[in-house]
């Protein structure tokens, strides 16, 4: 009789083993220490520059936009689609808003609503192509890029529309209000907030970590649940007092959080989110195990639609101005963030903080080597080798287990 | 009359499993030699080698070919020598002509890679009258039926200078005029002095045109009959086939048969790309409570496009028929709704249509009831989770490190039992499990069966769909007979032999 052979990784090395452990999770925490190691790399080789809390503020203002589409397109990825259209997706959302706003007088809030709106349809009108006439989705948003550049072109006429009302520029330009609403006062209210949101984090890691205990299945070792919690604390502190003592925490930010806290709970802990995982991982499987493939293909991209107008308002808002060209090239920054945060071209892996972390990688690369003055040129060169490397490293570790 | 071909010994071996064991194969020259075994028995392995896609050295043994040893390292080396062979899924392009699918790879070109169309086309049109083809050899593969692709593939092996001929199931998906055709073909090749391999299940075709019969179980040659010395039957083949014990291979079962829970009527299914295509004719079918009912039937009966279709419609189109649950008849249009009315699938293909197999154990079995693993809001409860998967773990005895393991790392009686636990925390009435032992070994297997059987004791009716009659003879109440498509046959399990259900197949095919 053959002997059933089974592969168990925790019968050689025993349970709890710190080294076997991060042996398996390398690629989590690798992620983690790069972005810690260009972050450290670029403060040392701008002298300190990168770290100011005015250049910090900076860095989060820029990227706050990928990492929100970053969310959208980590769920099509893992889904196993990509949607190369939200770059222009930005520039025709942002057009759209600058018109409505600059020409036909529309109250901002409006506009925003009406933005979001147009956003999802344009997600759904791609989804249905893709999830129910079957076109690869390749195609589909190829088609939509094109489309939607010209259209934001054809809006605007060639040409720039703008200002825009104030209230409008907060959603991108805003910070939230302080006692001290001068620039480099400390901002006591922000860093209010990082340090109650800081203490919410860890109060939730160690409850859930309890709860495993419980069960019996805390698979982390002690001394690396420990020293993550404390040096994710300190960047956050860090990252906190450096915004307050600028202008406080920008709008931009609450929102870019709350978002990233939205979609990391439902990609790992919601049904919905499961369902995403297991039809990127074998639509097959996933169809006759009766879950609506289709559908759910359908919505990642209405989501996406969503996301990639919320980002071009904020962008928008940002420069205070629309131009044609808003937009441009963003879908390959965001596309890259979630492959150099693990996420697998083949679908089904791939997490929400990772891609985050991978946005933040690009961003930080980008502010860094601007700082540097290096040129566009050998900037594009530089994140493709990253985006390269990153990716074998992932092939690499996948065979290796 | 000297043999062509002398396979001797031929022993292949695949991670746990003697799929060839000493097999010989003598094939006289200018003879037509058919092959025949159930599924599994061999057939298709021992082709495999013999025209080196196993290369020499991946087995034991020899291979003598036109008086000579050969060791092919690939399939050049046998095609190069005018052994062709010609699969039952055809490989060609089907939006390529004919004549550029004859000439695929051996181009007739000059040697900067120009290809002469004149010539090839000229040369085309010769190989297509010798088979009897009377098509453009610019036509595209895909505007012809499939008898005429079959032609247009031996046209492609005639191209070849073909000296062995090698045909697996051709008649398969052919209707009864073109496989008169073809067999006629090959008799005109046997005039030529062409010698072929024929392998079918379709027994009267092997005896109306076979001059020798080898015939394969479990991976052994176990007969070789001279159909011009004697006068050999139906009979005679079936007995070498099906003939091999039963003796503890099977749990005892205790069968507590009550009312009838699951009924099909009428069931239609139309052929999921082909729409001219009647894969399921009329079927009629019903189990019990407690009871367990096999559905017999050679490979292409359409026995797991039955299966998919009434899961929630998810093979096949233009589906018509009723289905019935207590004697209520149920909507069964989606794979939810055939789920919510305690339906259930277990596929014959774990890897592809069971498992997400980068997933762990407990995403795997959770998969097809998330709402039972998680809160009315859709949030997931972890520690739940892992308590139905660890319960299932112990009770199907999955054997593995955790159920954090991924699913890609089991073996495949360990993977099937995943999926089985997948569809009973769905909470079925009615399993279908198709193919529920395909490729796990003899261990496994015995404790799969134990696991059926605990499943129709308490209460649940279930359908097997097997290859591997033995197993329905073992484990079934009742066993339904089905071919192309039909119910031909249905019997109460204890009145059921082998030879009985393989004439009743066979008999359904002179029908």
């Amino acid at each position: 009789m053959a002997q059933e052979t089974v592969v168990s990784p925790s019968t050689t090395e025993p349970r709890g083993s710190i080294g076997a452990y991060l042996k398996h999770h390398i690629r989590d925490y690798g992620l983690l220490i790069s972005l810690i190691v260009i972050m450290v790399f670029f403060q040392f080789m701008t002298n300190g520059t990168l770290f100011k809390p005015l250049n910090l503020t900076n860095l989060v203002l820029q990227n706050s936009y990928i990492v929100i589409m970053a969310l959208g397109m980590l769920l099509i990825i893992v889904a196993g689609h990509i949607d190369l259209s939200v770059g222009s997706v930005v520039g025709f959302v942002g057009a759209l808003a600058a018109v409505m706003m600059v020409h036909w007088q529309v109250p901002f809030p409006l506009v925003i609503i009406a933005c979001l709106i147009t956003g999802a349809a344009i997600g759904a009108a791609h989804g249905y192509f893709i999830a129910f006439f079957k076109i690869p989705a390749f195609i589909v948003t190829l088609a939509g890029m094109l489309v939607f550049r010209g259209l934001a072109l054809w809006i605007l006429g060639g040409a720039s529309v703008g200002p825009f009302p104030v209230g409008f520029q907060l959603l991108s330009t805003g910070f939230l209000p302080d006692f001290n609403p001068n620039a480099f006062q400390f901002k006591w209210i922000s860093m209010a907030i990082g340090l109650i949101t800081t203490v919410l984090m860890v109060f939730f890691n160690i409850r859930e970590r309890l709860n495993q205990q419980k069960h019996d299945l805390a698979e982390e070792p002690f001394i690396i649940f420990v020293g993550r919690n404390v040096l994710i604390a300190l960047g956050f502190l860090l990252f906190s007092y450096l915004l307050a003592s600028y202008r406080g925490l920008p709008n931009v930010l609450v929102v870019m959080f709350a978002l990233i806290v939205l979609y990391a709970f439902v990609a790992s802990n919601t049904t919905i989110g499961r369902r995403v995982y297991a039809l990127g991982g074998n639509e097959k499987a996933a169809r006759l195990s009766g879950i609506k493939t289709d559908r759910l293909t359908f919505y990642a991209f209405l989501n996406m639609g969503i996301l990639a107008a919320l980002a071009g308002l904020i962008f928008t808002a940002r420069l205070n101005t629309a131009t044609p060209k808003a937009g441009l090239g963003f879908e390959l920054d965001v596309i890259a963030a979630c492959f150099i945060g693990g996420a697998s071209p083949t679908g089904g892996v791939g997490k929400i903080i990772g891609a985050v972390i991978g946005a933040f990688i690009v961003g930080v690369m980008n502010n860094g080597m601007s700082i540097l003055g290096v040129g566009i040129d050998m900037q594009q060169v530089i994140k493709g080798i990253v985006l390269l490397a990153a990716v074998c490293l992932d092939v690499y570790y996948k065979r290796k287990n | 009359m000297d043999a062509i071909l002398e396979m001797r010994g031929i022993t292949k071996t695949f991670p746990g499993v003697k799929a060839l064991s000493n097999v010989n194969l003598s094939v006289k020259s200018g003879e037509i030699h058919g092959i025949v075994g159930e599924n599994g028995a061999g057939k298709s392995t021992l082709m495999k080698v013999l025209s080196g896609v196993y290369p020499h050295g991946s087995y034991d043994g020899e291979i003598h070919f036109a008086g000579e040893e050969r060791r092919f390292r690939g399939i050049a080396d046998s095609e190069h020598l005018g052994i062709i062979i010609i699969h039952q899924e055809l490989a060609l392009v089907p939006l390529l002509s004919i004549a550029e699918n004859i000439f695929l790879g051996s181009e007739i070109a000059n040697k900067a890679g120009v290809i002469d169309w004149n010539a090839a086309f000229r040369r085309t049109k010769e190989l297509l009258k010798k088979v009897g083809l009377n098509e453009s050899p610019q036509t595209l593969i895909d505007s012809i039926g499939v008898g005429k692709q079959q032609l247009v593939e031996i046209a492609k092996a005639l191209s070849k200078n073909v000296k062995l001929l090698i045909l697996d199931e051709p008649t398969a998906s052919l209707n009864e005029s073109d496989s008169d055709a073809l067999l006629a073909l090959l008799k005109e090749f046997r005039a030529q002095g062409i010698s072929s391999i024929l392998i079918s299940h379709k027994l009267n075709e092997i005896l109306e045109v076979a001059d020798t019969i080898t015939i394969l179980r479990d991976g052994s040659t176990v007969d070789r009959l001279d159909c011009r010395a004697e006068k050999i039957d139906e009979a005679r083949i079936i007995k070498s086939m099906v003939g091999r014990d039963l003796t503890d291979r099977y749990p005892e079962r205790h069968s507590k048969i009550g009312d009838t829970i699951f009924e099909v009527k009428n069931w239609n299914v139309f052929h999921a790309i082909h729409a001219d295509r009647h894969l399921i004719k009329d079927i009629d079918l019903h189990v019990k409570k407690g009871e367990v009912v096999g559905i017999a039937g050679l490979m292409g009966a359409g026995r797991t496009e039955f299966g998919m279709s009434v899961f929630g419609k998810s093979y096949g189109q233009k589906i018509s028929g009723r289905v019935f649950m207590h004697g209520k008849e149920v909507d069964v249009s989606t794979i939810q709704r055939a789920m919510d009315n305690g339906i259930a699938y277990v596929t014959e293909d774990r890897k592809n249509y069971g498992l997400v197999l980068i997933d762990d154990i407990k995403r795997n079995i959770s998969l097809a009831n998330l709402p039972g693993v998680s809160s009315k809001a859709g949030v997931i409860d972890d520690p739940k989770e892992i308590l139905v998967a660890s319960k299932y773990r112990r009770d199907l005895n999955i054997r593995c490190s955790s159920v954090f393991q991924q699913t890609v790392n089991l073996s495949g009686g360990n993977q099937q039992k995943v999926v089985l636990s997948k569809w009973l925390f769905t909470g079925p009435e009615v399993l279908i499990l198709d193919e529920p032992t395909r490729g796990i070994d003899v261990g496994a297997k015995y404790e799969i069966y134990g696991i059926i059987n605990g499943l129709a004791e308490s209460g649940k009716a279930v359908i097997i769909i097997s290859s591997e009659m033995p197993e329905l003879l073992g484990m079934t109440d009742r066993i339904y007979v089905m071919n192309d498509g039909r119910i031909v046959g249905e019997m109460p399990t204890p009145e059921a032999t082998q030879e009985k259900i393989m004439h009743t197949i066979m008999k359904s095919w002179e029908d």
